[in-house]
């Protein structure tokens, strides 16, 4: 699977959604994502997690083997850099 | 043999710690579950693991019991902490320690 079409899966499923995804074995994979959205504002790490597997669906089940991911609201991102 | 979501359920209720895992401490399967149970023991509390590749039907049991797709699933208290980015995010920011250490005491002085 191509990083591009999970940051797309992941941008419909939060509309707005700031998201980066990297291959990080190159072998199609295992991914790495950063995503940053308003919608995380008040959530849990489960919940914020949980929105971006149900963003992927069954793409999660079937082609996904691994995904790293970092939940952040923009507050958070931008005191991170 | 008891509903599968019945033993997860009756298995996450006795332990204040219980890690779902690919493998076991000693040897795990998988990276993820390795740098999970790799934090608890840096915090040198007792914890339980559960191996789903020993048991399918727990496996993917416990996907659907705490609407996570991966392993591993780290569980305290009975509740459902999150997976190995949430439980390592918590380490770093200083948050699992104390939860880990409330957890423990609690069960303590209920004996």
């Amino acid at each position: 699977m191509d990083p591009k079409q999970i940051e797309e899966l992941i941008a419909k499923g939060i509309p707005g959604a700031r998201v980066e995804v990297r291959d990080y074995t190159g072998g199609g994979d295992h991914f790495e994502a950063v995503v940053v959205s308003e919608a995380f504002e008040g959530k849990t790490l489960v919940e914020r997690h949980q929105a971006v597997y149900n963003a992927l669906g069954d793409a999660m089940r079937a082609r996904v083997h691994a995904l790293t991911l970092k939940t952040l609201t923009p507050a958070q991102y931008a005191k991170r850099r | 043999m008891a509903d599968v979501s019945e033993r997860i359920k009756s298995a996450i209720e006795s332990n204040r710690i219980l890690i779902f895992m690919k493998g076991n401490r000693n040897f795990p399967m998988c990276g993820f579950s390795a740098a999970t149970v790799e934090i608890f023991d840096s915090l040198g509390v007792p914890y339980e693991t559960i191996d789903v590749l020993a048991d399918q039907e727990v496996r993917e049991g416990i996907k659907r019991y705490s609407n996570w797709p991966t392993i591993p699933q780290v569980f305290i208290n009975g509740k459902f902490i999150g997976g190995c980015d949430i439980v390592r995010e918590l380490y770093e920011t200083g948050e699992l320690e104390p939860m880990v250490r409330a957890a423990l005491a609690e069960g303590a002085s209920r004996g």
